[in-house]
């Protein structure tokens, strides 16, 4: 792996030269027999895949009508062609987000169109054969479902759906990608994708509350499964494990001590992230929610707050009401949800995130800061792709790009924008997102990071940016891995309540 | 399922040349997979393969770094409790690299 090189900067960023095949192979590695069947998959790719292919492909069509209609309205204007990382980064045409969905309508065209069943050829349909399977395993494992492409397709086609579709036929026939399928059957046997059961989990606290303690001589607290608590913190558990991810952990918790806000973790439903999402899979993604309203039932918690953690938003802003009842939206059939939805208290937004939460005590001046603690950091800020295309924040347009920067502004004297053109609504996907941060898959980490690094160079150089802060612990850990490829110290990658920690006042206010 | 072959013995691994039973694991397997990551063991390497099979008995998980560089640190001299040495004994990062010559599953998620 230590042969992995970063790609030139691009001289000029525009189209790269087409390198066709560069990208050929075969794929992630693929999900055992044991990992399958754990989340009730089959084991390995079943003898009728064709068939059961096709009809799970037809029952995805009839149940989402927007699937049918990206499948229909794409007129390949091209507009989307260079906006994907993966393509800047490999040169491979099938990274074209066009060309990588038309592995997919190729296959609709001849199976659920007139033209298509009668003249395959004059429609570019294309028969599924096994040969056609296995480049949709493999390109549809070169898709971050980061969504940048359809900020620039003119029907809005939503290219992350139709790789979902694809994850999700693929696992319906026993064509499941490791990675992910394995993280999914830690949460639901131990609760987290780490797969950290509860003695590990309060063993690590307690080290962190004695380390703060050390370093600020206050008694912050991190409690766990703590009953009645006003507040349950959902967060990635990466935060409880890695660095750089860890330091912003510490940060929620200082804000909490700070405003006095009473809250705890849970070990049962220790993880925010949601790869059901990624692989496309409704029962997945509902299964592992309701770990989450489980939970809240059980604490009586009054409100939800979610860590640095850029998928899990997206979860829980745009799909937790109606999967599990936290916000407005629940099944009114759904006694759970109902009951969660009466218990949580709506004065507060419900789900909320921590920069919402910390932005809010902010604004209320419940909170102060030594803004020179962080005047050793000239600080950018990274947009994770899922809070950005996929949620918001505040009660203004934009509020997801706003509150994060605003804290940053408000816990530091030094930020720096990077270009306009690969920030907010444009941002880059950091090469790692929608379960591809995974070691097999870093020739294609390191490649896809390629837009996002051209342009941190720039702010390096002319403006010595020497951190950037990111909302997400893929992008944190993807960051980690793959700066140090392009010549930039990993540490220079880090949250924003990493930030808000450094310079948070405790005690004295 | 891949294997390695150690002093003529065969075992188990994933993929990634990860021991696939923990129980398998011996002095002389710690050798071997250091050896394919290009990494010669010293006592330094030793003290960090030894916790991390010590916490792991007790949490069936390998540990957070943070909890790793302090509990070196401690344990052995606070100029170790940092994730620097860690990093420079198992470039490829102290979790996952440590982890494999460990003989213990990789750590995977967010990570």
């Amino acid at each position: 792996m230590s042969d992995i090189t970063a790609p030139a900067y691009r001289v000029i960023p525009i189209i790269p030269a087409l390198k066709p095949g560069a990208m050929e192979g075969k794929g992630p590695f693929v999900a055992s027999d044991k990992i399958n069947e754990a989340i009730g998959f089959p084991g390995q790719l079943v003898e009728d895949w064709h068939d059961r292919a096709i009809a799970r492909m037809g029952e995805l069509l009839s149940k989402y009508r927007s699937l049918r209609v990206f499948m229909d309205a794409c007129v390949h204007c091209g507009a989307c062609s260079d906006k994907c990382h993966y393509f800047i980064g490999t040169q491979d045409p099938k990274n074209m987000p066009v060309a990588r969905q038309d592995l997919m309508r190729s296959v609709y065209r001849r199976y659920f169109t007139l033209p298509g069943k009668f003249f395959p050829k004059l429609v570019g349909a294309r028969d599924l054969t096994r040969e056609v399977l296995d480049e949709w395993y493999n390109y549809f494992h070169q898709c971050s479902e980061c969504r940048r492409c359809s900020v620039f397709c003119p029907y809005g086609i939503d290219t992350a759906e139709v790789t979902m579709a694809a994850r999700e036929i693929l696992d319906s026939v026993g064509y499941g990608q490791k990675y992910s399928n394995e993280i999914i059957g830690k949460v639901h046997k131990i609760g987290n994708n780490l797969g950290l059961p509860a003695p590990a989990l309060i063993d690590t606290l307690e080290g962190l509350e004695e380390d703060v303690k050390e370093a600020t001589g206050i008694d912050v607290r991190f409690p766990i499964d703590v009953k009645g608590a006003e507040v349950l913190l959902i967060t990635p558990s990466a935060d409880f494990f890695a660095e750089p991810h860890i330091d912003s952990l510490i940060g929620y918790a200082k804000v909490f001590h700070a405003t006095g806000t009473s809250w705890t973790l849970s070990s049962m439903a220790s993880e925010a992230g949601n790869f059901g999402m990624f692989i496309g899979n409704y029962e997945q993604l509902r299964k592992i929610a309701l770990r989450i309203r489980e939970v809240a039932l059980e604490l009586g918690v009054k409100r939800i707050v979610v860590g640095e953690c850029g998928h899990a938003w997206r979860v829980a802003y745009s799909f937790w009401n109606t999967l599990s009842g936290v916000g407005e939206g629940a099944d009114p059939n759904d006694k759970f949800a109902q009951m969660l939805q009466k218990q949580l208290d709506h004065r507060y937004k419900q789900p909320m995130h921590i920069c919402e939460f910390t932005w809010d005590m902010i604004e209320l001046n419940a909170l102060s800061f030594d803004k020179e603690a962080n005047d050793k950091h000239i600080i950018t800020f990274h947009d994770s792709c899922n809070v950005a295309r996929g949620s918001r924040m505040g009660d203004f347009a934009g509020g997801q790009f706003d509150i994060p920067r605003n804290i940053i502004k408000a816990v530091a004297n030094n930020f720096v924008e990077m270009s306009p053109e690969t920030t907010r609504e444009r941002t880059f996907c950091c090469g790692g997102g929608g379960g591809l941060l995974t070691d097999d898959l870093l020739e294609l980490r390191v490649k896809g990071a390629l837009p996002r690094m051209e342009v941190l160079r720039q702010v390096a150089d002319e403006h010595g940016v020497n951190f950037m802060a990111t909302i997400c612990a893929i992008c944190k850990a993807q960051f980690t891995k793959i700066m140090p490829i392009y010549g930039f110290d990993r540490r220079m990658v880090g949250g924003v309540h990493q930030l808000v920690s450094n310079a948070i006042k405790l005690g004295d206010k | 399922m891949s294997s390695i072959e150690v002093d003529g013995n065969t075992y188990e691994t994933d993929e990634e040349g990860y021991l696939t039973n923990l129980a398998d694991w011996n002095a002389d397997i710690a050798n071997y997979m250091a050896k394919t990551e290009n990494i010669t063991m010293t006592d330094q390497h030793w003290e960090v393969v030894n916790f991390l099979r010590e916490y792991f008995d007790e949490y069936q998980i390998a540990p957070a770094v943070r909890v790793l560089t302090k509990a070196i640190g401690k344990k052995f001299g606070a100029e170790k409790g940092n994730s620097e040495y860690l990093y420079g004994l198992f470039p490829y990062g102290p979790g996952k690299q440590a982890c494999k010559i460990a003989g213990l599953p990789k750590p995977t998620g967010c990570i």
